[in-house]
Parts: structure tokens; C-alpha cells; sequence
């Protein structure tokens, strides 16, 4: 057995950047589809409403881990051949991201007060103007903090990818320590690395909290 | 000051001029559940005219003017202004409310776009206006509205009064063919309610066809065309200016004695 070298902090080193493409899969593909669904969620149409909400409770009263393993194993037994760990994180993080930003940015687009639509309404603008030029500029300051936020939440749960063998950052301190066997000094650094990736994100969020808040601009 | 010239009402004569009345309400109803608000309302405002809706609170009037810009259904009766009927299920809002402009009470302006771009966002959208026109067009709504330095400013940065000329500027570089405004001064103390009004007496004066619901009394005698006094969701009482004087009803009495004179 050997000890913790430069070698295994150098192998956490390329799974925490694992961890941070997950992260950024999971965001990006969360956010359009999230966006996506807010707007389902808001719309005129009761069928595509009804739809939406039925996506969001789902995925916010399912684990996570649970999604994981369902994508994981659950395509395999329908009859595909198994699918690429990163395929079944990635997508796993995809719906689950969607579920909660959709439910965020909802509830902003919503919190731009209804007189500022009717305004918009009766200077003859189309719905997708509105929409665009008045109501999603100010729904966008009120989401970014909260967005952020969420992004931290996501950093930390990319841990669960493990579950399906992918190698991230967790995944990466488990090999290590079955190989060397030193939970302590190991999952110390990994927590290091969770903490070095998040902490700035939340001082970000933090900080546009802030000054957006100072002003509606 | 020749651009404001551009931002007066349609000269009579012109295409609507044989579609006389320029609004005309025959018989609206409207309920709120089982609270009937407009029970059977009509009347009609001419090109140029301007029509001070009065009445005690709950009495309908917000509701009338708010039918008229398609903002609220009602049940029956037909609205015919400038040509569109707002009654129509296949009415084309968008066309009503590039002829129809209207002041809230709360102003509504965009808190993320300045003062100039709050102006200058339909006439791009709507009109399809080129950003150096349309901001021509704004410094010109500004200057009419006596706020012609704040172009840059955003609207937090204003007063409520100011605020509120903004939003009669912003209603006005769309050339609408009529004005609501709906109780556009009772948020505002007395010194900026008078700078509004003096805004709206200006355009009284131009020519512009006015519909507004007021509770300043002082001001709908003086430059109405038109009283409307609403009682219970009916027009109860309408004539000129002069009736607020001689009132032919016991409630236009008792609402004329106790409000302001």
C-alpha cells in the first residue's frame, strides 16, 4: 500500500475536471430545456401547461439517484444495449437541472408584475415581443442570483454520477482510497476540490444578488 | 417647435372621418361574478371631443374605459372605436391598440429600458420605425410632455409625476387616434397631479380626442367636452360641463356636494 502522492492528487485533479464538464453538460442542456418548460408552463395552451407541470413535480419528487439508475439501467432492460456512463450523467443531470431551473425561472417570469404585460399589450406588441423585449428582460435579473445558485447545487450533485460508473471527482476519491486505503487525507482533498469549484459560484451569486437587487435595471 | 406637429391627432377628413362617432358604446354589459358592473352602458365621444367619466368608486368607470382598450371582456352590447369592433371574437387587438393609446394609474413603464427607449420600443416593434427616427420621435414626445433632458434617465430615477408624463409620451409617439386615461393623477400628490393635467390640457387643446376617468373635479370642468357620471355600472347622468352645476339627479347632487369643487 502507498501513500497519497502527487500522482493520485493529479488523477482528482482530471476528475474534478470531469466534474465540471458534467456540471456544464447538465446546466447548458438543463437550461434550454428548463426554459423550455417554463415557458410550457406559462403558456395559453391547458394541454402544454398540464404537460409541464406534470414534467416538473416528477423529476422534483424523484431523486436524483433514482433518475440515475433508471436512465442507467432502465434503457438497458427495455432492450438497448447499455448505455456510455457519460450518456446516462449527462442525460440523468440534463432532465433533473431542467425540472428545477424550469420551476426557477418560472416563478420569475411570473414575479414581473402583470400590469408591465398589459402595458406591453396595449402598445400593440406581439406576445413574443413582449415576452422578449419587456417581460424576460426583467425576469433575467431576477434569475441570475438564483440560477447561480442552483449551479452550485448541480457541482455537488454530478457526486451522484458515480452511481452509474462514471469517473468524477467522487467516483476518482473512491478508486484511490480502495487502492491505498486513506479515507481521511483522500476525501479531504476531494472535498477541497467541491469547495474550490463552488465557493467562487456562490460569492458570484452573492454578489449579483446584490446588485441587482440595489436597482430594477 | 414644427416636429410636434407630427404628433397631433388625424386631422378630420381624413379616412375614419365618415365613421362618426370615434367611440360609441351601445348597451355594455359586464358582471364580476354576481356583482353586475356595467348594467347596459352607451355613449358616444366624438372626434376631438374629450370625455371625463366620473362617479364614485365601484361605480363602473375604470371597467368602461379598460372595455373599451379590450383589457376586460363584457358579456353584451357592442364598443365600436375608430372603425374596430372590440366586441367581435375575430377582433384584431393589435389594430385597436395601435389607434387607441392609454395612461394607467400606476404609469407601467419599463423599468429596464431609459426614458427614451420606454418611447421608442413600439414604434420599432410595431412600426417597424428605424432606432434613429424612432428616437427622434421619443426627444419630440419628450419635449411636448416638458421632459425633454431626461431622455437618458431610467424611470426609478424619476418622479411619480414625471413617471407619469413619460407614459403619456410613450402613449403619444404611437399616434393613437384617441387617449384613455384612467385615474392617471390619484397617485400623486397635488403640485405633480397639476404638472399631469397641464400635460393633458395641452393635448386637449391640440385637438386630441380624450376619454379619462378623474376624480379632479376642478379639471373635468374645465376642459370636458363631455361628462359621463356613472351610479351603480349606468351612465346616470351626461351632458356638458355645465350640467356638474345644475345636476338633474339627487345622486350627481350629493356626488358633486360632497366631492371637490
Amino acid at each position: 500500500m502507498g501513500t497519497f502522492s502527487s500522482t493520485h492528487f493529479l488523477f482528482l485533479a482530471v476528475a474534478a475536471l470531469w466534474t465540471v464538464a458534467l456540471t456544464a453538460i447538465a446546466f447548458i442542456g438543463g437550461g434550454l430545456a428548463g426554459f423550455a418548460v417554463a415557458l410550457a408552463r406559462i403558456s395559453g395552451n391547458r394541454i402544454l401547461r398540464g404537460i409541464a407541470i406534470v414534467y416538473i413535480q416528477i423529476i422534483q419528487g424523484t431523486p436524483l439517484l433514482i433518475l440515475l439508475f433508471l436512465i442507467y439501467f432502465g434503457v438497458a432492460v427495455i432492450g438497448f444495449k447499455t448505455v456510455p456512463a457519460l450518456l446516462a450523467a449527462g442525460v440523468g443531470l440534463t432532465v433533473y437541472s431542467s425540472g428545477f431551473l424550469a420551476e426557477i425561472w418560472r416563478g420569475c417570469i411570473q414575479a414581473v408584475p402583470k400590469t408591465q404585460w398589459e402595458a406591453a399589450e396595449c402598445l400593440a406588441l406581439t406576445r413574443w415581443q413582449r415576452m422578449t423585449r419587456v417581460i424576460l428582460p426583467q425576469a433575467l435579473r431576477m434569475a441570475t442570483a438564483p440560477t447561480v445558485g442552483f449551479l452550485v447545487q448541480i457541482v455537488k450533485n454530478t457526486s451522484l454520477a458515480s452511481v452509474v460508473g462514471f469517473v468524477e471527482l467522487a467516483q476518482a476519491g473512491k478508486l484511490i482510497n480502495n487502492s491505498i486505503f486513506e479515507p481521511f487525507t483522500i476525501f479531504i482533498v476531494v472535498a477541497g476540490f467541491y469547495f474550490a469549484i463552488c465557493y467562487p459560484l456562490s460569492l458570484w451569486s452573492r454578489s449579483l444578488e446584490r446588485k441587482l437587487n440595489v436597482s430594477h435595471r | 417647435m414644427s416636429a410636434t406637429a407630427n404628433l397631433a391627432p388625424m386631422a378630420p377628413g381624413t379616412d375614419e372621418a365618415t365613421v362618426t362617432p370615434l367611440v360609441r358604446l351601445a348597451n355594455v354589459q359586464k358582471s364580476f361574478g354576481a356583482v353586475k358592473v356595467l348594467d347596459g352602458v352607451s355613449f358616444e365621444v366624438e372626434r376631438g371631443e374629450v370625455a371625463v367619466i366620473i362617479g364614485q368608486s365601484g361605480s363602473g368607470k375604470s371597467t368602461a374605459l379598460r372595455c373599451i382598450d379590450a383589457l376586460e371582456k363584457f358579456e353584451q352590447g357592442t364598443i365600436h372605436v375608430c372603425g374596430h369592433a372590440v366586441h367581435d371574437k375575430d377582433l384584431d387587438r393589435r389594430a385597436l391598440r395601435r389607434d387607441v393609446g392609454i395612461v394607467f394609474q400606476s404609469y407601467n413603464l419599463f423599468p429596464h429600458l431609459t426614458v427614451e427607449q420606454n418611447i421608442m420600443l413600439a414604434p420599432t416593434c410595431v412600426k417597424s420605425m428605424r432606432k434613429a427616427e424612432a428616437r427622434e420621435l421619443a426627444r419630440t414626445a419628450l419635449a411636448r410632455v416638458g421632459l425633454a433632458d431626461k431622455a437618458t434617465q431610467y424611470p426609478e430615477q424619476l418622479s411619480g409625476g414625471q413617471q407619469q408624463r413619460v407614459a403619456i409620451a410613450r402613449s403619444l409617439a404611437m399616434m393613437p387616434k384617441v387617449m384613455l386615461f384612467d385615474e392617471v393623477t390619484s397617485a400623486l400628490d397635488p403640485q405633480l397631479t397639476a404638472e399631469v393635467l397641464k400635460v393633458m390640457e395641452g393635448l386637449a387643446r391640440d385637438g386630441m380626442t380624450m376619454i379619462l376617468v378623474t376624480h379632479e373635479m376642478g379639471f373635468a370642468r374645465k376642459v370636458a367636452s363631455k361628462i359621463i357620471y356613472m351610479y351603480r355600472g349606468k351612465v346616470w347622468e351626461s351632458g356638458p360641463a355645465s350640467m356638474l352645476d345644475q345636476p338633474q339627479t339627487k345622486e350627481l347632487s350629493m356626488f358633486v356636494g360632497t366631492g371637490l369643487k
